[in-house]
This record gives structure tokens, C-alpha cells and sequence, in this order.
């Protein structure tokens, strides 16, 4: 049985901001990728950026439990490559 | 075609750079908090992520300040505390009129523009590009060519005939960006802005990557009017729409919250100008008139005046929907303070020229204000607009948007034929002046020009993904009513 990753991206007010807007094309790109094997979808705030300063490590991506802060396509790729291994 | 597709740590920097800026407006000591942004963003010991050294950072954060705070960063004296400028930004009535400044210390890092042997040159025998320079520039020198800059006129024709693509002309981005030739790398490295040529177009700005040209911030402003009590009052281009995770009436309600007294979609005015534009191109063409521009866009705008003032006869002396709006907004709110959401630079110039308009806040600073006040978009309720502007207005922000509208109002007996410049380049210009010269186009009759590839949501003040916000636009178009002929 394969293992199986799902990705939530941040669409929050401050994620998207400061670079979700631009992580949005996941969303299309990592089925074509990965197929089932990997879930992706946008979601509402994931209360990361409330808590002190943290706004400035925006954009959020969840990687099942990891998260992964000042996310780039690239990071996010790279985080489903290593929990697919 | 760039389209402000490509996320940029640059623009990561200058909006946290803005949040932090409104947060300390908003506490109870602006001018200290201010002073101490650079510090909180490099604190002791933090890693150095950019430049040589943690003060070399820090210098750079707060010239990016000073730039928020809306003043000159070259004009601007090293020795002043952040905090007596923020003092001075609060005492300033109107905002300065040039709307870009250069952060020359950041700039430092790009060579100067010229022509470059590369390691792969082989010294071939044939000598293709000792034999093609014009101007003697190229020597062979221990095998391999070789330029003499005092002769070199970066031409460029020796890397058009290098046979193994070894010369290669190196870039300086904004200088490539920009249309007009109005930003250049001086003698001593740093770029700087001839406003006498600058159109406003903010291309530089979303070129530079190392994010050194910066949009003097209103923001200050904007929020020293609303905290006084005054009648603030906010027009959304119809770009703003798409612009952030929330529906238009969702938007409507976030702003409000924020200490906006009403809000107007720019798309009513666009409504007014449709008509008006139309009804001009039946007059001009029904004079014998060849073709007729369009005169929503700001930076064409700019161009016409400072590049090509004999495109002013064929240019629609129509107003722009953003002038409309303001007044409909001065008339239902004579003692308004009006601010434009904005999706460029280049309408901060109009603005200025325009009484109407008090201030201009694009995108990067809207969101900014959010993040700062904690508003979730996404979960605010919905306020309906009073009045509901039409399809054919709300997709003015897309390429091809106004020439459909006025399209649209035009008899059957007068079609026009639409020519779209998507962007304003070297070529596109070099287009419009041969029209303009001949007083005649020969691909159509109705020339839309905007200064943006894909329209105003390809300006350089936007959040969005060009493709997610065109996305959600026609949306909110598709749901829209269209424009009815009341004539």
C-alpha cells in the first residue's frame, strides 16, 4: 500500500498575502504529478500567522503533519518528495 | 510576457515591511516602533539571509522604511532616526509628487550593462564577431575575443553571429524593463529615475530583483485621515476584485472595517466613461476620423504627454472611470477624503493631478492592512454595493475589456474593429508612433492601450496570480448585468 500525503495549502487573508496567492497553481500541478497518491487542496486559515510575530513566516503549507513555513512551490514539492520516500 | 506571475522574496520583504509599519501606526508609540522595525526583523544574532552583514541588512530594511513612510529614499538623510521621519511623514498634508524612489544601496549589486565574452568562446578561425563590430571594438587577445569597452556600443551584433552563442549581453532588469529609457545605471552604479521620461508604469518596480525600486506608500496618510475622523471613502478599481480570498461584497465589508465611512466600485465610473467613449467614436468617425485611442490607462496616458504628444488628437479626450467615480463620490460626500484601491503605480500620478482623488492604495499595502488588523476577508459578512456597475465595467481590468465595452454601445451601421496593445514595450510604442505619424492604423479602428500585459491585474501592485485573478473576476463579470443604451 503506497503511502498517501495530503497537502493543505493556507488561503487565509495573511498567507495568501504574503505568497499563497502564487502557491495556488499546486492545487493543478500536484495531481498532474502525483496522482491520488498525493491530496492538495486549499483551506481556510490554519491559525499559524496569529500567534506573535509569525505573520512574517507566511505563507503556511501543511505537509501532513509538517509544516512548512515561508512556502515556496519548490519547498512544498520538496517536503511531498520526502514523505513519499 | 511577465504578468507578475513569479512570487518574489522581494515582495515578501516590502509587504512585511508595511504590516509592521501599520502595527506600529497603530500602537501607542509610532515614531519609536517605527525606529525599531529594522531591528525587529534582524534582531541580535538572527541569520543574515540577503546581504554581507546583519548591519548591512538592517541599513537596507530601513531605507525600504523610509520609502513606506512615502518619502524619497535618496532624498532622505542617513543620519536621521526612522523615528523623526515617521514624526515628519505625519506632518505632511499632500503626498510627495515623484510616486517612485531607488534604494541605491541595494542596487549596488548589478553590473552595469554590456556586451560579455563568455568562457565558451573557442577562438575560432572564422572571427565572425571581429569581422561583424562596426566599431573595431573586438580583438583577439591569447586566443579568445576580446571587447574594448571605450569602443563597445553594446550593439550587440557579435552576439547575433557567435556561432557557439559565447557573447552574451548582460542585463540590467530595470533598464530592460522599461519602456521609455527613463531608469538607467549612472557612472557610479547606481540606477536612477529621469522623471521628465518616467510614464509611471511601475515596471521597474516588479523587474528589479532585488526589490530596489520602491511605490512611496500612502499608507500613512490614508490612516492619519481615517484616525482623525474624517469622511475616508474607498474606490476599488475593478481590478481589486480577485485580489484576495473573499468575494467582492465580503471585500466591501473588510474595508469598511477598516475605518472606511463607504465604498465605491470604480466599475460604475467605468459605466460612464463606456458611454462617453462610445458616443465619441461614432462623432469621430462619422468626421472621417481614421482610428481613436482609448485614455482609461494611466502610464499610456503619461506616455502620450511626455512621449508621443502627437497621438493627442486621436486620443479619446473621455475621462477616465476612476475620474467619474470620484465625482459621484464628491457629490454624495462634498467633504469626502477619497482614496483609490489601485493596481499600479502609474495612478498615483493621475491621482495627483486629479482633486478629486486624495490619495491611491494599491493591492501589496490593502493586504498589508489586513494582515495588521487580523481581518479574515474570507469571513466577513457580505455588503452589497449601492449601486451595481455593470459586466462590461467590472472587466475594464482585463486586455481587451474596454474596447469590448465600447463595443458593445456602438450602432450596428459603426462597428469597430478593435487593435489591443497588451502591454506597453519598445515595440508596442514604436507601433503607436507610427500611427500617430500617419494618422492612420491599418489593423483596425479602436486602439486599446494599456501599459500592462493582461490589464490592470497585471499591474505591479497586485497580490494575486494573474490566472487566479482573471479566474475570479469573470466570475463576478459573469454574474454582473450588462450595460444597457439608455439613448
Amino acid at each position: 500500500m503506497d503511502k498517501k500525503v495530503n497537502v493543505k495549502v493556507c488561503l487565509g487573508t495573511t498567507c495568501f498575502v504574503m505568497g499563497s496567492a502564487n502557491l495556488q497553481e499546486l492545487i493543478e500541478l500536484v495531481p498532474k504529478k502525483y496522482g491520488d497518491r498525493v491530496d492538495v487542496s486549499g483551506v481556510p486559515c490554519l491559525g499559524l500567522c496569529s500567534i506573535d510575530w509569525e505573520f512574517s513566516k507566511a505563507p503556511y503549507v501543511k505537509v501532513n503533519d509538517d509544516v512548512v513555513k515561508e512556502a515556496t512551490v519548490e519547498k512544498v514539492l520538496a517536503a511531498i518528495e520526502s514523505h513519499l520516500k | 510576457m511577465s504578468m507578475n506571475t513569479t512570487p518574489k522574496q522581494t515582495s515578501h520583504l516590502k509587504r512585511e515591511i508595511l504590516v509592521r509599519l501599520i502595527k506600529a501606526y497603530l500602537s501607542e508609540d509610532f515614531a519609536e516602533n517605527t525606529r525599531l522595525i529594522p531591528y525587529a526583523m534582524r534582531p541580535k544574532g538572527s541569520e543574515v539571509p540577503y546581504r554581507c552583514c546583519i548591519h548591512k541588512e538592517r541599513a537596507i530594511l530601513r531605507d525600504r522604511t523610509v520609502a513606506g513612510l512615502g518619502m524619497s529614499i535618496e532624498e532622505a538623510d542617513d543620519s536621521e532616526l526612522l523615528s523623526t521621519l515617521a514624526h515628519k511623514a505625519l506632518e505632511r498634508e499632500i503626498p510627495e509628487e515623484d510616486p517612485l524612489t531607488v534604494l541605491t544601496t541595494a542596487c549596488k549589486g548589478c553590473v552595469p550593462s554590456r556586451i560579455y565574452v563568455t568562457d565558451l568562446c573557442q577562438g575560432c578561425v572564422a572571427r565572425p564577431c571581429v569581422n561583424t563590430c562596426k566599431f573595431g571594438a573586438i580583438s583577439i587577445q591569447n586566443g579568445k575575443s576580446v571587447i574594448d569597452p571605450e569602443k563597445c556600443k553594446n550593439c550587440g551584433m557579435c552576439v547575433q553571429v557567435c556561432p557557439y552563442h559565447a557573447i552574451t549581453k548582460i542585463i540590467v532588469p530595470c533598464e530592460n524593463a522599461c519602456p521609455v529609457g527613463a531608469i538607467a545605471k549612472g557612472d557610479d552604479g547606481h540606477a536612477k529615475i529621469d522623471f521628465e521620461k518616467c510614464i509611471s508604469c511601475g515596471k521597474c518596480v516588479a523587474a528589479c530583483p532585488f526589490g530596489a525600486v520602491h511605490e512611496k506608500s500612502q499608507i500613512i496618510d490614508i490612516l492619519k485621515n481615517i484616525k482623525s475622523g474624517k469622511k475616508v471613502i474607498a474606490m476599488l478599481a475593478p481590478a481589486t476584485m480577485g485580489q484576495l480570498p473573499c468575494t467582492p461584497a465580503q471585500l466591501k465589508e473588510a474595508i469598511l472595517e477598516l475605518g472606511f465611512k463607504d465604498v465605491y466600485e470604480v466599475a460604475q465610473g467605468a459605466d460612464v466613461t463606456t458611454k462617453t467613449e462610445a458616443k465619441e467614436f461614432e462623432e469621430r468617425l462619422e468626421a472621417g476620423a481614421e482610428f481613436m485611442t482609448t485614455s482609461c490607462c494611466a502610464g499610456y496616458n503619461e506616455l502620450v504627454e511626455k512621449h508621443i504628444p502627437e497621438m493627442k488628437p486621436y486620443r479619446s479626450t473621455t475621462k477616465t472611470p476612476l475620474y467619474y467615480t470620484a465625482e459621484i463620490v464628491k457629490k454624495d460626500y462634498p467633504d469626502a477624503v477619497t482614496v483609490f484601491f489601485s493596481p499600479c503605480n502609474a495612478k498615483r500620478k493621475e491621482a495627483m493631478q486629479n482633486p478629486n482623488v486624495n490619495f491611491v492604495l494599491n493591492y501589496e499595502e490593502l493586504g498589508a492592512w489586513f494582515i495588521a488588523l487580523g481581518i479574515q476577508v474570507g469571513e466577513c459578512k457580505e455588503s452589497e454595493f449601492k449601486t451595481q456597475a455593470s459586466a462590461e465595467g467590472r472587466n475594464y481590468a482585463v486586455t481587451g475589456g474596454v474596447a469590448k465595452a465600447v463595443q458593445t454601445m456602438l450602432p450596428e451601421h459603426l462597428p469597430a474593429y478593435p487593435v489591443i496593445i497588451n502591454g506597453l514595450d519598445k515595440q508596442s510604442i514604436k507601433d503607436l508612433k507610427k500611427y500617430a505619424k500617419n494618422g492612420v492604423c491599418e489593423l483596425g479602428n479602436l486602439i486599446e492601450v494599456m501599459a500592462c500585459p493582461g490589464g490592470c491585474l497585471g499591474g505591479n501592485g497586485t497580490v494575486n496570480a494573474y490566472k487566479q485573478a482573471l479566474k475570479q473576476l469573470s466570475g463576478y463579470v459573469d454574474k454582473s448585468e450588462h450595460l444597457v443604451d439608455e439613448n
